[in-house]
């Protein structure tokens, strides 16, 4: 520039512009930020002919390497199939009393079952499926619907009123709501109830209890009590309570009746992790 | 004066450097949003998809207002881990509807663009008054307030109209029927045969577990409970939608 001016300390030109005498020098950049520059332009060139980059008319360039990562996405997702159905040993095609006799596909299926459960089931079954107060414990041998392989497998499959055609339902009635029973004889019948695993309600009248029982409750729990896992109706004799087995909780649920909802895993989880969820929970607590 | 100094008109004029940054603003925006507007494969159809019924909107309502997508994000990428993990992965078309979208940027909870059907109501009341109560480790506060609060219902056509305005193609009809089929949506005993034939898949239960009232639990779950279950991924063709 015409108006060039050496800095006299340093021997650099200035920029010629001054703030109350100090004045800007003009270093050139750093070399090595220089060249790194440079080479972002080059790859950025050489990025435009390889990947998906320019718009088109009526489409897009979509580079040499021709990449997509929705496709690439859907190739992993298969390749980690095709790995673990090879691992699994055709998990698919055998039995679940075949996985659980086959101690490589029992391996497979509780890893499976382990990392399939902690996603899905975890939330309310508890990250250590001990369950909680509306939510069965699958770490004890008490079972609603069964607890045979294909018991679990079932349940899973098809949930508990849920969406699926074919789930599990059964409708305890209202016995209060729907004004089947009156107070007191809700009272007795709890009163039986707690009595048979050795509690009591407070004046209740345990007799009546009984024919109250007699008459409204054991075409589902049975004349024992002891419930059926083909209804789905809980055992009344121990002292696993899916709603508390306290006085007042068990007056609360002949009164409303609890409607659990477990959904439907049949089509949102793929048919082999439903068996090794099934060998998974069967393995914690599962029975005949 | 050199090519390499021709710069210096830039840094010497304010007007001169505005000029020339709205040119390649402008040509950025040319050539990278244009297109999305008219390519056909940025443009996928996808059967299945429709606007959210009114209880469903006022559901989002909520969720928007509580600020639920500062933790959750609503977009399951395109990558192995999180199609393992949360389903297929999300399409455009799936929040066509969505205003604003509620892809998120960041997971300290779940992402729930699938979770509709993947917990019982039950479960969801129980996690969103306590989330302890149910998922001992969580750090999620607790929305108690929600099954108390009555759902203030009387301006879901307005918001349906204004949704309208922007493109979602709500009708007449559906403008008109708005408060009738957020209460029949909430009431199983009803029948809701207009509400799903206006909106295909809409679930209709009491959400929240007192029939006496409808809160805003109920319009919470409800659009929890159909988050990505609208599209039949058993029938969507991946390859036709490559890319």
């Amino acid at each position: 520039m015409a108006h060039e001016e050496i800095d006299k300390v340093t021997g650099v030109a200035t920029t010629g512009h001054e703030w109350d005498g100090i004045k800007e020098l003009n270093n050139p950049l750093p070399r090595w930020w220089l060249w790194v520059f440079y080479a972002t332009i080059v790859f950025a060139v050489g990025y435009v002919f390889v990947y998906p980059a320019v718009p088109l008319v009526s489409g897009y360039t979509t580079g040499l390497l021709g990449h997509s990562q929705r496709a690439s996405a859907l190739a992993d997702a298969e390749a980690g199939k095709a790995a673990r159905a090879e691992i699994g040993q055709g998990l698919a095609e055998a039995s679940l009393d075949q996985i659980k006799a086959d101690p490589k596909m029992l391996e497979f299926a509780m890893a499976q079952g382990k990392a399939a459960f902690g996603d899905n089931c975890a939330p309310c079954h508890g990250s250590g499926a001990t369950g909680s107060r509306g939510y069965p414990n699958l770490q004890d041998d008490d079972w609603l619907w069964g607890g045979t392989l294909d018991d679990i497998h079932t349940t899973i499959t098809v949930g508990i009123r849920s969406t699926s055609e074919d789930t599990r339902v059964n409708d305890m009635p209202r016995f209060g709501d729907d004004g089947l029973l009156d107070a007191k004889q809700i009272r007795d019948v709890a009163g039986f109830v707690l009595s048979l695993s050795g509690g009591s309600v407070q004046g209740a009248d345990v007799a009546a209890g009984k024919e109250i029982f007699a008459e409204n409750c054991t075409s589902c729990h049975g004349d024992d009590a002891k419930g059926s896992h083909e209804l789905g109706a809980p055992n009344l004799t121990d002292h696993i309570w899916l709603y508390g087995g306290d006085e007042a909780s068990v007056i609360n649920t002949i009164t409303h009746a609890h409607r659990g909802v477990m959904p439907t895993w049949g089509g949102k989880l793929d048919p082999v992790t439903i068996k090794s969820l099934a060998v998974y929970v069967h393995d914690l607590g599962g029975g005949t | 004066m050199s090519l390499m100094q021709k710069h210096a008109v830039f840094e010497r004029n304010s007007i001169v450097l505005l000029v020339g940054i709205l040119i390649v603003v402008a040509i950025g925006g040319l050539v990278e949003i244009v297109p999305l507007f008219y390519l056909k494969s940025t443009i996928e159809t996808v059967t299945g998809m429709r606007p959210y019924s009114p209880l469903e909107l006022a559901g989002r309502n909520i969720f928007v207002r509580e600020g639920c997508y500062l933790c959750h994000s609503q977009m399951i990428r395109p990558m192995r881990d999180e199609i393992e993990r949360y389903g297929h992965f999300s399409l455009a078309a799936e929040s066509q509807y969505d205003h604003p979208f509620q892809w998120g940027s960041k997971r300290t909870g779940p992402d729930l663009a699938r979770v509709g059907g993947k917990y019982s109501d039950d479960w969801h009341v129980a996690h969103l008054t306590d989330p302890r109560s149910v998922v001992p480790a969580s750090v999620m506060p607790g929305y108690p307030f929600l099954k108390e609060a009555p759902l203030k219902a009387d301006r879901i056509a307005e918001d349906m109209k204004t949704l309208r305005l922007e493109g979602v193609p709500y009708t007449d009809e559906d403008i008109a029927n708005a408060e009738a089929d957020l209460k029949a949506q909430v009431n199983p005993d009803g029948t809701a045969d207009e509400l799903v034939g206006r909106y295909p898949k809409a679930v209709v239960r009491d959400f929240d577990g007192n029939p006496a009232k409808i809160s805003e639990m109920d319009a919470l779950v409800a659009y929890l409970q159909m988050l990505g279950t609208l599209v039949d991924f058993s029938t969507y063709d991946d390859k036709a939608n490559l890319r």
